[in-house]
């Protein structure tokens, strides 16, 4: 029973907010779909080098890797670059994508001082303030309520900026995750949600997590704007997230994209990943892989030839072997240092120096 | 005589519990067709079925309360969390649910569940998978809090843990799951509240708990070389703390150094030492010393990290210290009083 001062309820149907947007952007020009390509192949190389410096214990810890789910990203980053970002764990390709240099990067993770958060942080932990990336955290799902704060601050200061926030499949069954799901849509906050379903947590397959597998469907219980979409190509993630970041700034709330895509590589380093069916990674590879199928537009919708791709993947492979040599080459924190990091400095100031005279006096 | 590794230990001493008394359940993240994240529960299973080793979604706060509740109906669950760094998302179930009710309820509802999962220092996992939760879960009543160095203890302890009638919350290390250890054949329980003398020694007591027991012990070998024979203790219960094991070893030695992960401000060393002088000040030659992490959080870079835990070099210029002997002084230390 309600009070009779509620408002009638809407019918329960149309509770199920589907984004209904059309695509917001013109198509991708030949450059700026190059560009995407050039990221997606950047971020999977570096990956493979994080691989191959794990295996040689110059990256040390957990790493997860992000190979195969690029175009997420990378996607989103095409339309939300100015935006802020926060994400989970698997960080390395947001963080590329957001516009952390793969020297900044790569540094990090062999933590070194040059790296993104000063060898401090390591790869679940890459900061970048410059890019508003607002970092990858180690638990799973803590990190979603964040976003709410973020693109509060961001609407209070009339920033016209979103906050997209990324996690996956596994953390959508948080806590953390249903609460803060719950506060967006009361505020009607700029928030884009993505949840990332490369289809496990860890070794447990999405059916046996979650009663529901759709995951988008998490926002219907809150009245939240939602939409499923297919993350193997670049562009169409990069025109729904868009239409997500519209909507959010329309002051209609927030938006909950379930973005389907895939991880190649097992969790992290150590997991070997034999709790897929045989043949799964095989498959979607050859049908999804999202850089295969970048490729395929660009010389099928552009008319760019072998050469030009295979230029733009030796100049990646440049690039990320420069990455590696820096990191290397790059200077360990100073153990001078081991206490700069619990008090952020006071530079608010402290002094009794504020004109109250105008406000209002207090009744008593 | 069997040689086992402590996750072998571990494992023994759940499916021996699991087979005696089907009330007993295992439930966390990976436990079951993962065969854990550590594979502490591989087999288990297989062994057991889906309704007693139970995975669980990345839902810490809905199975920790789940354990609660069953708990309370007459069941004793095992609930993982596949580290304790998992359980702040949970941690008012363990704190103001299962530590509570029996109190609560007048003495109608207790909970005989245990809690348990790796913690405490890992390697260059940085800030949020290296906390240690001792002086967090040690703080309430209501609650126990149990740990061990081997295997031997790990295997009498978890039995003893999963028949305790009250909440235990059990702490292990990843860092250890592989270490092997001797457990006898013949099935035993060690009582919860016991400290263990690992290495007796007339000149100073050192007191730890956990996988730095072993990094004392080869600090303890280190000071016999130097002529200093070192008491070591394994505390192996928090709560209950085994009280006279610790004014008997320190009123002999008249000297007393802590070791332990986490931090020193509000720590458990603290507790400790307090006691510690309030007890033994009559017998006391020095002030009790503590060892623990560096008040910062968890770098990730190997250089940093190596210098935040204790270690046997802080060990033994503590152990110096309270044998009244100058060693050299810390370059990056901010305690005073305390290496
Ligand atoms: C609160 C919490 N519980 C458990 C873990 C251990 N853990 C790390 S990643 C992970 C799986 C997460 O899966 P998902 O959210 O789908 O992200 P993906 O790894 O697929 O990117 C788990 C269980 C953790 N880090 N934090
Ligand atoms: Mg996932």
């Amino acid at each position: 029973m309600k009070p009779e001062s509620a408002p009638p309820d809407e019918p329960v149907e149309s509770l199920d907010r589907l984004l209904r947007l059309p695509d917001p952007l013109p198509p991708c020009t030949r450059d700026e779909l190059l560009g995407l390509y050039r990221q997606m192949a950047l971020i999977r190389r570096v990956e493979e080098l994080a691989a191959k410096a794990y295996t040689q214990r110059k990256i040390l810890g957990f790493c997860h890797l992000y190979i195969g789910q690029e175009s997420v990203a990378v996607g989103a980053a095409a339309s939300t670059s100015d935006d802020y970002w926060i994400t989970a764990y698997r960080d390395h390709g947001h963080a590329m994508a957001k516009g952390v240099s793969a020297r900044a990067m790569m540094a990090e993770l062999f933590g070194k001082r040059t790296g993104a958060s000063q060898g401090q942080g390591g790869s679940m932990h890459i900061f970048d303030k410059s890019v508003r990336f607002m970092g990858g955290y180690g638990i799973v799902g803590a990190h979603v309520p964040m976003a709410n704060g973020i693109a509060w601050a961001a609407r209070a200061r009339e920033e016209e900026r979103v906050c997209v926030c990324f996690f996956g499949d596994g953390a959508a069954n948080q806590g953390a995750f249903f609460e803060a799901l719950c506060l967006a849509e009361l505020y009607r906050l700029p928030v884009v949600f993505i949840c990332e379903n490369n289809g496990y947590a860890m070794g447990t397959p999405l059916h046996r997590q979650s009663a529901v597998t759709d995951m988008s469907l998490r926002a219907r219980g809150v009245g939240m704007t939602r939409e499923q979409l297919a993350g193997w190509d670049v562009q169409r993630v990069r025109q729904r997230v868009a239409a997500a970041r519209q909507h959010a700034l329309s002051g209609q709330g927030p938006v909950l994209l379930e973005i389907v895509t895939y991880r190649y590589r097992g969790h992290s380093m150590s997991d070997p990943a034999k709790y897929r069916p045989a043949g799964e990674l095989e498959q979607v590879r050859e049908r999804n892989d999202p850089l295969t199928l970048t490729r395929r537009d660009l010389q099928k919708d552009h008319g760019l030839d072998d050469a030009a791709i295979e230029a733009v993947l030796a100049s990646v492979e440049e690039e990320a072997d420069d990455s590696w040599a820096f990191a290397e080459s790059s200077a360990e924190p100073d153990p001078a240092t081991l206490y700069d990091f619990v008090y952020a400095p006071q530079t608010t100031s402290l002094a009794a120096d504020t004109d109250l005279s105008a406000a209002r006096p207090q009744e008593s | 005589m069997a040689t086992l590794q402590i996750r072998e230990a571990l494992r023994r001493a759940m499916r021996e519990e699991m087979i005696r008394d089907p009330s007993v359940f295992l439930m966390g993240e990976e436990v079951a067709h993962y065969n854990g994240a550590y594979k502490v529960s591989q087999g288990m299973l297989e062994e057991f079925g889906e309704l007693r080793v139970v995975d669980t979604p990345i839902s810490e706060g809905g199975f920790a309360g789940l354990g609660v509740g069953a708990a309370m109906a007459g069941m004793r669950p095992i609930i993982e969390f596949m580290t304790w760094n998992f359980s702040f998302v949970a941690i008012d179930q363990v704190i103001n649910s299962a530590a509570k009710i029996w109190q609560m309820s007048g003495g109608q509802y207790n909970i005989p569940m245990v809690f348990r999962g790796p913690n405490g220092l890992a390697e260059n996992l940085g800030s949020q998978h290296s906390t240690a939760v001792d002086s967090i879960v040690a703080h309430f009543p209501g609650l126990k809090v149990v740990t061990y160095c081997d295997a031997h203890d790990a295997y009498g302890l978890l039995k003893s843990a999963i028949r305790d009638d009250n909440p235990v919350c059990f702490l292990e290390s990843e860092l250890t799951y592989g270490q092997k250890g001797e457990v006898p054949d013949q099935e035993f329980l060690i009582p919860l509240g016991q400290a263990k003398v690992r290495r007796p020694g007339k000149d100073l007591t050192i007191l730890s708990w956990g996988k730095q027991v072993l990094m004392v012990e080869a600090a303890a070998a280190k000071l016999a070389e130097q002529g200093i024979e070192a008491e070591v203790v394994d505390l192996r219960s928090l709560r209950p703390l085994d009280q006279e094991a610790i004014y008997a070893s320190v009123s002999r030695t008249r000297r007393c150094v802590v070791v332990h992960e986490g931090y020193l401000f509000a720590g458990v060393g603290a507790e400790i030492a307090a006691r510690v002088q309030e007890v033994c000040f009559d017998h006391l030659d020095a002030p009790v010393l503590r060892v623990a992490n560096r008040d910062i959080n968890q770098p990730y870079a190997t250089v940093l990290e190596k210098l935040v835990g204790p270690s046997i070099d802080r060990v033994l210029a503590a152990a110096h210290r309270v044998m009244g002997k100058a060693s050299p002084a810390e370059s990056t230390g901010t305690n005073a009083l305390t290496p």
